[in-house]
């Protein structure tokens, strides 16, 4: 099963006729996913990835065309919410958004219509999610991963790399790893994702990797302590040494009025049964400390 | 970005909302002249407060009244001496003293785990919200913005009578929603009245009639939409803002300076600051957090070097790139180039995974870098060097 994405998801790329949305685009299809449709407005009826996906003008043309029901967001900042809108509106049910650098208050509304919609956001500023082995949608390279039973959830791009990479070399796979993005209004929550690993028969253990700012992993922990007892459960917090009131590079990444710690979200997750590594590296040992085999 | 309070209240300002006349002034003589006006208006006493982009103002002897022309100029240059949480006062807000009945709190914040826009208010103003939120969190009243559809009159009605402002009614809505409309046409994530208060106004011919005012002002604005607001951009304070952050910001870069010896330079935010904590778990300091960001190319890494050799503490420096869209190889050369042109000689550990690793390793190899596999093998690494440098 994995979550989320798998090899029957039909993908629609917003923007893969650019720079970014080819680039990656191509990398996916490489990977086995299905990409059924590119969209780009003015250049419906072209192809791309060397004549081999078919372009739209409109997301509800690929929908139509294709039976695309998975979205993949290239698209500039500025346009980018009404990306999220556009594929929502198409009746995309499952929406990753990897835009970086869209105004916080823009989202506000965007979210609110995919989930009137009944669809799913995954973003924005977020790498994407990939089910070893069978489909990746996003940015994370492909050649990281293993075929497994560990669900990983992190809210950071390359730390994500880093983790699932010592996994892998420690011959732990995974099922589905799914990068919520570092961005203060997104679409999709630990919680959500810890609820959706809960309900997968495929996966059997928990890696959640955050970072300060906000309480997300608070609430996530919250939940596990009572529904994940008896699953294995790993986690990695990063920003142990960054200071109060800066926003360290990912825009919901900032210790304000004293909440928002590392410490705060260290302490939640151990009270919640999770162990908490020092170092990613450390997470395939904790996991197997935990119980955790192959 | 953070804005000084004169600029918020400029923006208040601009969306219809209540403020008191203020002035700002660079020195002394320019506050008593900015204070003889509002006493020629017919102020009993003026305010004089720090403008500084730090909070805690109050307690350290940044806001003072006085009560003629000449005083103010003593004590403007009393405050234009000091240093608040580091930062030296530059300039200082003059307005007239209002005469204070009660003092409340309002602000509208972007609430993050809600996903919504939140207005906030409590009957107990003047004080640090924090302080009311964690010691009695039934003072604090919260009403959540409609997504779509935003803040509506009632909800803002409902706030003023919670709060006690029945009496100012219709006051109390405008500047409720008046909030709620600043924050959305600047793209702020907080806009904060602290004191907003019922204060007695005299007019010259009638009798003393109780208004509400927004009496300080404070806005943060979000800086992945500055791009939309061109003209918010010059409200960024010159004086506030460190050199390196500036030079950063140019260059595409997040850096934010630490106080450590071990700099580093690594591509995502989230690897950025593990990076510093296994530094620090290893035992050395690090010296700053760095971005490069996705793709960065040898251009942008030459200037994170330079950044990152600017601050004299530096002894070591630690590089971390796990290469996705990033390429290994661009970061290596960039590298390479960087040592060329750098005035200063540090001992580096630079540590490249992912994508064009293998290439990158044997350009590393050749310029005959110290390269290490594992970013705890990094970190170990650069602390030693670090504390060589030392010995």
């Amino acid at each position: 099963m994995s979550i989320l994405i798998d090899a029957g998801s039909r993908v629609v790329v917003h923007g893969l006729t650019g720079r970014e949305g080819s680039f990656h685009g191509e990398a996916m299809f490489a990977y086995g996913t299905r990409v059924v449709a590119g969209m780009t407005p003015g250049k419906g009826g072209q192809t791309a990835l060397d004549g081999r996906v078919p372009v739209f003008d409109t997301v509800a043309d690929a929908v139509r065309e294709t039976g695309a029901d998975t979205s993949c967001i290239f698209v500039p900042a500025a346009g980018a919410p009404d990306a999220v809108m556009e594929a929502a509106a198409a009746g995309i049910k499952t929406i990753f958004c990897i835009t970086e650098g869209i105004p916080a208050l823009e989202m506000i509304p965007a979210v609110a219509m995919v989930q009137a919609a009944g669809a799913r956001l995954i973003g924005p500023n977020c790498p994407g999610a990939t089910s070893p082995g069978r489909a990746k949608v996003g940015i994370i390279p492909g050649s990281i991963h293993r075929e497994g039973r560990v669900g990983v959830v992190s809210r950071s791009g390359t730390l994500t790399y880093e983790a699932v990479q010592a996994m892998t070399d420690a011959g732990i796979g995974q099922s589905t790893c799914v990068g919520i993005g570092g961005d203060p209004v997104i679409g999709t929550t630990f919680l959500d994702i810890l609820q959706l690993f809960a309900a997968d028969p495929e996966t059997d253990a928990i890696v959640l990797i955050g970072e300060i700012g906000g309480a997300a992993e608070e609430t996530a922990a919250a939940w596990a302590a009572e529904h994940l007892r008896d699953v294995p459960k790993a986690a990695f917090i990063a920003g142990r040494t960054a200071p109060e009131g800066k926003r360290m590079g990912h825009a919901g990444a900032i210790i304000s009025g004293g909440s928002g710690t590392a410490a705060s979200k260290v302490a939640a997750l151990e009270a919640a049964g999770f162990r908490v590594a020092g170092s990613p590296t450390e997470l395939p040992q904790l996991l197997r400390d935990a119980g955790y085999r192959d | 970005m953070k804005i000084q309070e004169a600029d918020a209240k400029s923006l208040l300002v601009a969306q219809g909302l209540p403020v008191p006349p203020w002035e700002e002034a660079h020195t002394a003589a320019e506050a008593r002249e900015a204070a003889k006006r509002f006493f020629a208006d017919g102020a009993e006493q003026v305010v004089i407060k720090a403008q500084v982009l730090v909070g805690g103002r109050g307690k350290a002897g940044g806001v003072k009244l006085a009560g003629f022309a000449a005083q103010t100029e003593l004590v403007a240059q009393s405050i234009l001496d000091l240093e608040i949480k580091g930062i030296p006062v530059r300039k200082v807000l003059v307005g007239p003293a209002a005469d204070i009945v009660k003092e409340f709190y309002l602000s509208a914040v972007l609430d993050r785990a809600a996903r919504r826009i939140l207005l906030m208010g409590s009957a107990e103003g003047g004080v640090e919200i924090e302080q009311v939120a964690a010691e009695r969190p039934d003072a604090i009243v919260t009403i959540h913005a409609d997504p779509l559809i935003g803040l509506q009159a009632f909800q803002a009605r409902e706030m003023a009578f919670r709060l006690g402002l029945g009496a100012h009614l219709k006051d109390a809505v405008a500047i409720a929603t008046g909030l709620v409309r600043t924050m959305l046409a600047y793209d702020a994530d907080l806009v904060e009245i602290n004191p907003l208060a019922i204060v007695n106004v005299s007019s010259d011919d009638g009798p003393v009639t109780q208004r509400l005012q927004c009496l300080d002002a404070k806005i943060t604005l979000d800086d992945s939409a500055l791009h939309r607001h061109p003209e918010l951009e010059q409200l960024r304070d010159p004086d506030e803002e460190d050199p390196a952050d500036r030079e950063a910001r140019e260059a595409g870069l997040t850096f934010i300076k630490l106080d450590g010896t071990i700099g580093c330079m690594v591509n995502g935010a989230g690897l950025a600051m593990t990076t510093m904590d296994l530094v620090k778990r290893a035992g050395g300091e690090p010296a700053n957090f760095l971005d490069i960001g996705g793709g960065a190319r040898a251009d942008k890494v030459a200037a994170a070097m330079r950044l990152i050799l600017a601050d004299p503490k530096v002894n070591a420096i630690l590089v971390n790139i796990f290469g996705g869209i990033t390429r290994g190889d661009e970061v290596a050369r960039g590298l390479i180039e960087a040592r060329a042109q750098q005035e200063r000689d540090v001992p580096m550990v630079v540590r490249i995974v992912g994508t064009n690793a293998a290439e990158a390793a044997v350009l590393l190899e050749q310029a005959q870098f110290v390269t290490a596999a594992t970013l705890d093998e990094a970190a170990a690494q650069a602390v030693a060097a670090s504390k060589s440098a030392v010995a």
